[in-house]
């Protein structure tokens, strides 16, 4: 994956509650400490902010492409029938937008929800070949876990690791990657 | 704090759960050896779905005339199932999508089955459109390709081609949303595999997946986003499927309130199938702390509500066949009551309308054995409701030199048995290789929704973070 370079050394603090580690990010950020990232068996509302994550733009990506499905379909229909092979069928025009309104819809959809989730697990890097980096498999089950990459920040090794016993973590370990 | 929950409302998850047990109690059947019961039913399930694609395939090679079809009666057991079984799927997507739009906490223990029901039942509702056809290896012509007659292409004006649109659309959306949702489970299972090939199938399906914050805003926002197409495209799909009928002219099909009607019917039967299954996985997977007689509840609400609007819709095809003055409706709807199918319709009216209305007593609402038994009448009345739209209204047009009945042959009946062999087969095998409830789901309102706290916690005031005041007590 891409957000690691080389080889990184990196601080783990282990917390066993949401709220302990959201409140956690906030002290540890105070104390001068840049955090690469909080992982969570299940979502945190909050933290992405609390990191200072940007807002994502998959709602923007998710318009273009239902915009994309929309277009494809009035171009379908209207290359097929009204050009290609316009046909009168039950003294309906060969041409009349209103009749496709189910075509446009459900492109609109398709092409919306496959672009979007497209989107999302290229962004993310997410793939059947990738293999992740975990900082702690029990991030997946009942632990949360909050990585520090040494070599983004000054601070003693024994500083940043007082600072996140202090913010609550249960233990804290070295992973090198 | 954010987890502060008023005491008057009753714990969704009960047993005192931690993060950690609800990834064990999940993970279990998932991990363990199969159960003796699990074991059994699906045995059975293959051995039904054996037969009944060696049936199927003996109408394929046969031709349809196998069926109980005849010049009047054109449609019958085949579109009688299609429409059935998509209805079925649509609870999946509601409960997935709409409740989740509207923040309902208790979907989460069911979302998972439930979206899954959806996509086998899709599966199982298509194979009838494909048997319908005769010519499965034409099914290719449906699509809007240029062939080999030159540039001839689908009629878009046709409802029969948007329903080719809808329920492709229908299908592709849930599956997608369906494996979005269990990519944090499937990571879960993938750090737990003990075994190398556990490890590399559920790693490959788990796309990498890490749980950082910053996929998890992303998948949040994803997940919402689905939900909020997903929900249009449930009301288009049964909307669509209706104006297959709606769109011509036969009396008792060419009805304006057929979409609602459709939808509503879809998501009664939808509740009925999922309050089966759940009801079933609860015991068989010892899930009762996660799919309590609060979840029972709030489906049998819903299932009441979709049941007298249902019933109002029957009411309301009376009135309108009578005030339109229009005698063939008339004749359409008294024949239905009165005709030689009558059997099938007060079938359709005592499953579907008084049924349900038994969930007006908290008792029988709140009683596994009633939910059972009256799940499964709604699901039988809902097959009929199909049925009586189907047949009652083809066997007699409006030339009576023309009218005819339908009797249903061995095929029909072989066929339709074949779709309850593919979709428990494949329900089973979901159900022992994937979880069956959404971990990560469930893990985010443990606190808000458990009976104590799931875990002790140092840092914060614990009065802050009182789940339920009445149960934390012992644990401060």
């Amino acid at each position: 994956m891409s957000e690691i370079n080389g080889n990184g050394k990196f601080l783990v603090g282990i917390y066993d509650d949401d709220d302990v580690v959201l409140k956690a990010v906030r002290d540890v950020k105070k104390a001068g400490v840049r955090i690469h990232e909080v992982y969570s068996p299940f979502p945190i509302h909050g933290l992405d902010v609390a990191l200072g994550h940007p807002r994502t733009r998959l709602g923007i990506a998710a318009f273009l492409f239902g915009l994309t499905g929309t277009t494809l379909a009035l171009l379908l229909t209207a290359y097929t029938e009204s050009f290609d092979w316009p046909m009168i069928v039950g003294g309906k025009d060969s041409y009349s937008p209103i009749i496709y309104v189910p075509i446009f819809f459900e492109l609109t959809v398709l092409i919306c929800a496959l672009g979007m989730v497209g989107t999302f697990l290229v962004s993310n890097g997410l793939g059947p070949t990738v293999k992740p980096l975990m900082y702690d498999l029990r991030t997946t089950d009942n632990k949360f876990a909050m990585a520090i990459d040494m070599s983004k920040n000054n601070l003693a090794e024994g500083d940043i690791e007082r600072i996140l016993k202090n913010s609550g973590a249960a233990e804290v370990n070295v992973k090198q990657f | 704090m954010s987890h502060v929950t008023s005491a008057v409302r009753t714990p969704l998850i009960t047993g005192g759960k931690t993060y950690a047990d609800v990834t064990e109690d999940i993970s279990r059947q998932v991990e363990g050896r199969p159960t003796r019961e699990w074991t059994i039913a699906f045995t059975i399930s293959v051995i039904v779905l054996i037969y009944g694609t060696a049936c199927v395939f003996w109408t394929w090679w046969e031709g349809l005339g196998v069926w109980g079809l005849n010049k009047t009666v054109g449609w019958a057991w085949d579109i009688t199932n299609f429409v059935w079984w998509v209805g079925i799927g649509h609870a999946g997507t509601l409960i997935s999508a709409i409740l989740l739009l509207f923040r309902q906490k208790w979907r989460t223990a069911v979302n998972r089955a439930a979206e899954a029901m959806t996509i086998f039942a899709v599966i199982c509702a298509a194979s009838f459109i494909l048997m319908h056809m005769g010519r499965p290896w034409l099914a290719y012509w449906a699509l809007p390709l240029p062939n080999t007659f030159g540039s001839l292409w689908v009629n878009f004006k046709s409802p029969l081609v948007w329903d080719v649109f809808a329920i492709s659309t229908y299908f592709t959306v849930s599956l997608v949303f369906w494996y979005m949702g269990l990519l944090p489970d499937l990571a879960t299972i993938r750090d737990r595999a003990r075994s190398k090939v556990s490890r590399y199938i559920y790693g490959a399906f788990s796309l990498g997946w890490n749980g950082s914050a910053k996929t998890w805003a992303r998948y949040e926002y994803m997940s919402l986003i689905l939900a909020g197409l997903s929900t249009p495209l449930v009301l288009s799909v049964h909307t669509i499927v209706s104006m297959d009928f709606a769109t011509s002219v036969i009396p008792g099909w060419h009805t304006t309130i057929f979409p609602p009607y459709f939808v509503a019917g879809a998501i009664f039967s939808g509740f009925a199938m999922v309050q089966n299954l759940m009801l079933i996985i609860r015991v068989v997977f010892k899930l009762e702390d996660y799919i309590t007689v609060e979840h029972i509840e709030s489906m049998n609400k819903v299932i009441t509500l979709t049941g007298s609007i249902v019933g109002i819709a029957y009411l309301t095809e009376f009135f309108i066949a009578w005030y339109s003055g229009v005698e063939f409706e008339t004749y359409a709807f008294i024949n239905r009551a009165t005709g030689p199918y009558w059997w099938a319709y007060w079938a359709m009216m005592t499953c579907n309308v008084i049924s349900p209305q038994l969930f007006w007593s908290r008792a029988i609402r709140r009683s596994v054995v009633w939910t059972f038994t009256l799940s499964v009448v709604v699901n039988i009345g809902m097959w009929f409701e199909r049925f009586v739209i189907i047949v009652t209204s083809l066997h007699r047009d409006y030339l009576p030199s023309s009218w005819a009945m339908f009797h249903p042959t061995l095929f029909d009946i072989s066929d339709y048995i074949f779709s309850f062999g593919l979709f428990f087969t494949l329900f089973l095998l979901f159900a022992k290789f994937l979880p069956v409830v959404n971990m990560a789901e469930v893990k985010t309102i443990i606190k808000s929704s458990s009976e104590k706290l799931p875990v002790s916690v140092s840092g914060v005031a614990k009065g802050e973070r009182v789940a339920n005041p009445t149960f934390n007590k012992d644990v401060e």
